[in-house]
């Protein structure tokens, strides 16, 4: 007999070090291993989070690749897990398994312009790829955030974007569906600000995450400004019960978005994009 | 498997006493013996003591919506063709504990797992169903997160395959390329004669574990005739199925996916799901949490699903595929089609469970040849 195959369903507890509301629905946490030791993972991919006795759900990891310290997820609580995860504090503990999918190329794209569009808490997930970039700032041409939020009221990480655009070497706009209080900035949906460019198009890499028909706008408009199928990535959403290949819920076509994805090349499921109900 | 150089595999003739020691010979070593009974007017593979546990002179008939036992007067053990639920029930059980976990003052612990159960011997294994356990062993193995359960049970087990002696009403092994000769995936096979004023069973071994148990049977070596009329037996087998698989059509079925035949199955489908809870490859799973009154324990066990619920594709805002026409599809494209991409093989047997289960009688084969016949 060969050593024991580990069980990739066993949870391992995470200490919550920090939590921090980012949205009247939407905070981070800071988890660290509850038996010590670190947690690496590639910007892109995801945990399941279990939390005690309620359930488990995918949860991209929103942290810096570059710390292996501390693991951080940002979560918008819409149903009973994650609403459940938003009660717990500081100290307390929550199960992790992964890390799990493919990551966003952020290597493949040195030598390029390199253009992140977001929607929503899909912002989230393109952090790790955003600090992964900035870390290695002289590896690219120009680096672009175009981000849409519904309000001027649910746009994430607000601080760290007015930082982000507060440098002479990135570029980041952010639009709102529908503008409240004092906001004069952009009104309307992201794929308008895609649409003005400020990228070189036959040398760009875009990384697209946010809502399903964002995303699919998103894309036809990077490709209408001359961005190639190719150069073109997605994180796609999909129910997952494992996260890693074994349970089946996550089928989309002949992929299975847990391990096969969440990241996609887009000329890889065009196709699929334009199916319904697949 | 014996080779042409090969020392020549020896093919022994059990009679009923004979497989009675074969059965006592698993579980003298420790296995338990699972292998086909009758309960509730079917045939169900469970826990059996002995040969006397196993369905005598029992066939079935089996046609699109339609199942039924028979008496059969030829005395047979093994005259039936493939239970309502095949061997996935013992290798990828319908409810299995994924972990039990204890609150602690630093938020919770795991607790240790269960023991592995006991080894199982599996008596009565067609061939499509070890060609099932096959396309189980890729799907939960061949990958970077294989599931050790499944693998631990599959590699515990013994295999005791029993060549068909007819075609059921259903099957299309034939065509699948998965039968009906039993031809690797066993530690022992069977061929049972039955009829014609004898009743045998020639017994050959495909590993070395059946090749040490049927030396300790104490059996005579098969007369040529009767290894002669086994051939034959499968060969007449393979010319009597009802259907065939239009395979270049199953394996493009993805390419179809706004087929109108989709709205047209969608009329009769119930989404019931009862063809995925037969099919012996199908391997979607659930989970389910729950805790004790206090909330101090907490469990999470894994469920069989099937990609006919609504739920099944839900996400935030609402289910993937909502319409009867994109789950059958799904079902029927994943099985026929995806499953090729996936795990490099087509994901149906041909065991016709689906078709015998199905309430309405919908019928893979059938789907298939229409869009097919659509194609030109
Ligand atoms: C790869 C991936 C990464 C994700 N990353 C994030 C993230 O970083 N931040 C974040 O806030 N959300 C993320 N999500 C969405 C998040 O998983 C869902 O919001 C969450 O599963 C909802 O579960 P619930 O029990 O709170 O909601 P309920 O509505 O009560 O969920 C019911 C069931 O549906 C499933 N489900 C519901 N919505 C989704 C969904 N959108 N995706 C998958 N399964 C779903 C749940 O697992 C649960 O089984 C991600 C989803 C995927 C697939
Ligand atoms: S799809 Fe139907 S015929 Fe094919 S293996 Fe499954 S149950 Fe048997
Ligand atoms: S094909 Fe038949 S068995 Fe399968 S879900 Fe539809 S009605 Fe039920
Ligand atoms: S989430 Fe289970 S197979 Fe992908």
């Amino acid at each position: 007999m060969t050593a024991p195959i580990p069980d990739p369903m066993l949870p391992r507890p995470f200490r919550i070090e920090k939590v921090r509301r980012d949205l009247s629905d939407t905070f981070t946490m800071e988890l660290v291993p509850a038996e010590g030791g670190e947690f690496t993972f590639a910007a892109g991919q995801f945990n399941m989070l279990y939390v005690f006795g309620v359930g488990e759900v995918p949860i991209s990891i929103s942290g810096d690749p570059g710390d292996r310290s501390v693991l951080v997820h940002t979560t918008r609580a819409v149903g009973a897990v994650t609403k459940a995860l938003d009660a717990l504090k500081a100290g307390e503990v929550v199960g992790v398994r992964g890390p799990y999918g493919t990551p966003w190329p952020v290597e493949a794209a040195f030598g390029h312009d390199l253009v992140f569009v977001a929607g929503g808490v899909g912002l989230a997930p393109l952090r790790p790829a955003i600090y992964q970039a900035m870390a290695n700032r002289e590896r690219f041409g120009r680096v672009v955030v175009f981000y849409g939020a519904r309000t001027p009221e649910d746009i994430l990480f607000k601080r760290e974007l007015e930082r982000w655009r507060g440098r002479f070497d990135m570029s980041v706009h952010v639009t709102v569906d529908r503008a409240t209080g004092k906001w004069s900035g952009n009104v309307g949906v992201v794929t308008n600000l895609v649409a003005k460019g400020g990228f070189d198009p036959s040398a760009t890499m875009a990384f697209v995450c946010g809502p399903e028909v964002m995303m699919r706008y998103s894309a036809a408009a990077l490709e209408k400004r001359g961005v190639a199928r190719p150069s073109i990535y997605m994180s796609m959403e999909r129910n997952m019960k494992c996260g890693c290949g074994l349970c089946g819920h996550c089928q989309w076509g002949p992929h299975f978005v847990c391990k096969d994805g969440p990241v996609f090349r887009y000329d890889r499921i065009a196709d699929l994009l334009s199916i319904r109900e697949l | 498997m014996p080779g042409v150089d090969g020392p020549k595999t020896t093919t022994f003739a059990l009679d009923k006493a004979g497989l009675d020691r074969l059965i006592a010979a698993l579980r003298r070593r420790g296995y338990r013996v699972i292998g086909p009974s009758v309960a509730d007017d079917a045939v169900v593979y469970g826990d059996v003591a002995s040969a006397a546990d196993l369905p005598a002179g029992l066939g079935d008939e089996q046609a699109g919506g339609r199942y039924r036992l028979r008496r059969r007067d030829d005395g047979a053990l093994f005259g039936y063709t493939v239970a309502p639920q095949g061997w996935k029930r013992h290798l990828y059980p319908p409810r299995q504990k994924l972990f039990a976990a204890r609150r602690s003052a630093a938020g919770f612990e795991m607790l240790p797992p269960e023991p592995p159960a006991a080894p199982m011997a599996f008596l009565g294994v067609r061939a499509c169903e070890v060609a099932a356990i096959a396309i189980q062993a890729r799907v939960f193995g061949d990958k970077a997160y294989p599931d050790p359960g499944y693998g631990q049970r599959l590699a515990a087990a013994f295999v005791v395959a029993v060549e068909c002696a007819q075609a059921g009403g259903t099957c299309f092994c034939a065509s699948m390329g998965s039968g009906p000769a039993v031809s690797g995936g066993f530690d022992v096979k069977l061929v049972e004669l039955a009829g014609s004023g004898r009743h045998l069973f020639l017994a050959s071994a495909g590993s070395p574990a059946g090749t040490d148990l049927l030396a300790e049977l104490d059996a005579p070596e098969a007369a040529p005739g009767d290894v002669a009329e086994a051939e034959r037996q499968v060969a007449v087998v393979a010319g009597a199925m009802g259907r065939t698989m239009a395979a270049e059509t199953a394996r493009t079925l993805g390419e179809h996916a706004e087929h109108p035949r989709w709205d047209e199955v969608a009329k009769r489908c119930l989404t019931c799901g009862n063809c995925t809870m037969v099919c012996p490859t199908c391997f979607c799973t659930t989970v389910e949490d729950s805790t004790d009154l206090k909330g101090e324990h907490a469990e999470r066990w894994r469920k069989w699903d099937s990609c006919f619920t609504v739920d099944f594709s839900y996400i935030h805002g609402g289910s993937v595929r909502t319409e009867g026409r994109s789950r059958y599809r799904q079902w029927i494209t994943h099985k026929l089609s995806s499953w090729h991409a996936q795990f490099g093989s087509s994901g149906c047997v041909g065991c016709g469970r689906c078709i015998t289960w199905c309430p309405v009688g919908i019928d893979i084969t059938e789907e298939v040849a229409a869009i097919q016949a659509s194609r030109k």
